[in-house]
């Protein structure tokens, strides 16, 4: 009977050894990784400004000067395309967190109290669900006006249905889980009951749902800066370059092709990510 | 202690009403242990959940009688009351310790929570509690297994850690739901012993729920017997293993394999003594007494009209038109 603890690194290395046990989900995180870390490290790199304006050089195909040429305005892609990177990354990121600060709490209370309260929540979420959610997204920051935080908003009001739904599913079979009912036979209170016992157990697909959740707001992003709704000049994201860009389609292919490439790595990863941490978190999953 | 009266919890499905608790009235008084016995959906569970307040309600839903506790009905008590009464005055010990306690949480942090929500405890007093607690139930190197996980242990060790959260706010009454069920009969000695010795020590009432009467021989003080959700029998513990009244119980205690050593042909080989027939399907219950179909000596009257408890004896009640003739 003794206790059968395996040390930190021993369990570390069962639990990502199913997540590397994908290469497409490796592929996915170094995908992630890389492209993190670039964007984090962005002014440290020496690169020239991105807002430097160079008329004389304007549209420069790709040299040894301008990795990636320039734009109309003369500015280096190659260093646009990092501080894109920061703006796309960045608000995509929020945007899902804010999305899942709204959601979880909303699935969490609605699916454990049941009643009115998640009748009323689940219908107001299938208004939302109504529409589909590139429109939506258009729609809301077309009312709430041109800007990144209103971009931001947009995204996450259409993406808290997601998480709701998908915390209120976990809750409805855990509420009725031994442990739960456990919990109420020494008194505990429903708020201790919801965040201790039943949060902890329902937030795996949360997780995964996340990393899927980014791609989705990076694609959201990039139409909402491309028909010019998101990002504002100065400030410019990957969405916004494939709009200046696209004007130059045949002259300077490039302004194109680099921000849209980089739109797809992101979502690849992320959407790759969240698949592996799907493997890794089910408990269901065949171990070899 | 605890007394019930009355009691009737119901189920609403689709198919039917179905009286789960069917006027069953009970009392326990400190440091007894009532034995309440019956097979499997006879209502044994759900009246420890009643009593608890902790039936599922969308189905089901208390809809008649008292819960007298310390003076007070526990069915007039709001929620805030009752969470205090629930772990503090009165606990529960569950059947299956491979799924009552939180896999993500550490055993430690479960246990504190009991006293952390009764007592107020700050948390290092309620570490320092929880290992005495563990102590307690007899857990070897219980300061270790604090920081354990649930699945790092045996069922015996969470159904000790079960028994221990029990226990941790020194309740007056204790339900426990065939506490021992699911573990083997080597653990199951150990647990009932150590729950005797706790209860000792501490004066706790018990009611212990099980379909084992093998585990009544051994702990109870006194027996009820259930059947389709009503009480049909009840007595001092000897007494009714001397002189079951009831058909049912009779059936009951006729089905305990026997081993025994004989000579010649037939030594040992007796086939098992069964009770004929299945429980009526409790949205159909049919009129008069609910066992009539499967009883041996059923009348006319056993079929039209359901039979009263009544006390046969000093101490032994019986709900049998015929009990009588069963004594004798």
């Amino acid at each position: 009977m003794t206790s059968c603890r395996k040390s930190l690194v021993a369990r570390a290395q069962l639990v990502f050894g199913r997540f590397a046990r994908s290469r497409l989900a490796l592929a996915g995180l170094v995908l992630v990784v890389v492209l993190v870390a670039t964007a984090a490290i962005a002014p440290l790199m020496g690169l020239q400004s991105p807002d430097e304006i160079d008329t004389l050089a304007m549209l420069s195909s790709p040299s040894s000067d301008h990795l990636l040429g320039t734009d109309d305005l003369g500015r280096d892609t190659f260093s646009r395309l990092i501080h894109g990177a920061r703006v796309s990354l960045s608000a995509s990121v929020a945007a899902v967190a804010l999305a899942m600060l709204v959601g979880v709490p909303l699935g969490l209370v609605a699916g454990y109290v049941g009643g009115a309260l998640d009748e009323g929540v689940m219908r107001m979420l299938d208004a939302v669900m109504a529409l589909p959610p590139l429109v939506l997204a258009l729609t809301i920051a077309a009312v709430l006006g041109p800007g990144m935080i209103n971009g931001m908003l947009a995204i996450a009001v259409v993406a808290v249905p997601t998480f709701t739904r998908l915390v209120r599913g976990q809750v409805l079979s855990i509420k009725h889980d031994d442990y739960v009912t456990a919990a109420r036979s020494i008194g505990a209170p429903r708020r201790v009951i919801i965040f201790r016992h039943v949060l902890p157990n329902a937030i795996n697909p949360v997780i995964v749902q996340g990393a899927l959740g980014i791609g989705f707001a990076i694609i959201t992003e990039s139409s909402l800066s491309f028909i010019g709704l998101g990002a504002q000049p100065p400030t410019s994201s990957w969405g916004s370059m494939v709009q200046v860009g696209f004007q130059y389609l045949e002259l300077a292919p490039w302004l194109v092709m680099a921000p849209a490439l980089l739109i797809f790595a992101a979502v690849l990863g992320f959407n790759l990510l969240g698949e592996g941490l799907r493997e890794m978190l089910d408990p269901n999953a065949r171990s070899r | 202690m605890l007394e019930v009266i009355d009691l009737h919890t119901d189920l609403l499905l689709r198919g039917g009403t179905v009286r789960a608790v069917d006027g069953v009235s009970m009392r326990v008084d400190a440091g007894e242990t009532l034995g309440v016995v019956g097979e499997s959906g006879c209502g044994k569970s759900m009246l420890a959940l009643s009593i608890l307040r902790l039936v599922p309600t969308p189905p089901a839903k208390i809809t008649g009688g008292r819960i007298m506790f310390k003076g007070k009905d526990l069915l007039a008590l709001n929620d805030a009351e009752m969470r205090k009464i629930r772990g503090a005055d009165i606990s529960m010990i569950f059947q299956e310790p491979m799924t009552s306690l939180n896999p993500v949480v550490t055993i430690g942090r479960q246990l504190a929570e009991a006293v952390r929500l009764h007592q107020h405890l700050s948390r290092r007093d309620a570490a320092d509690k929880t290992v005495e607690m563990l102590r307690l139930v007899r857990m070897p190197e219980a300061e270790r297994r604090v920081h354990d996980y649930p699945h790092h242990m045996s069922g015996g060790m969470r159904q000790r850690v079960m028994i221990a959260m029990a226990l941790s706010c020194n309740p007056k009454v204790i339900l426990a739901d065939e506490p021992t069920t699911a573990l083997d009969v080597t653990i199951q000695a150990q647990l009932l012993d150590l729950m005797g010795q706790l209860q000792e020590k501490l004066g706790t009432a018990m009611v212990l729920i099980t379909h084992d009467m093998g585990l009544i021989a051994e702990n109870a003080d006194r027996v009820m017997v259930m059947y389709a959700g009503m009480k049909v029998e009840e007595a001092e513990v000897n007494e009714l293993f001397a002189n079951p009244l009831h058909p049912y119980t009779r059936g009951l205690l006729g089905s305990i394999p026997h081993l025994e050593l004989g000579s010649g042909a037939d030594s040992g080989r007796k086939r098992l003594q069964e009770i004929e027939g299945n429980v009526p399907s409790l949205q159909n219950l049919p009129a008069g007494c609910a066992f009539a179909a499967r009883c041996p000596h059923a009348t006319a009257q056993c079929r039209e009209l359901v039979p009263p408890l009544e006390q046969w004896s000093p101490g032994h009640w019986a709900a049998c038109w015929h009990a009588a003739a069963g004594a004798a």
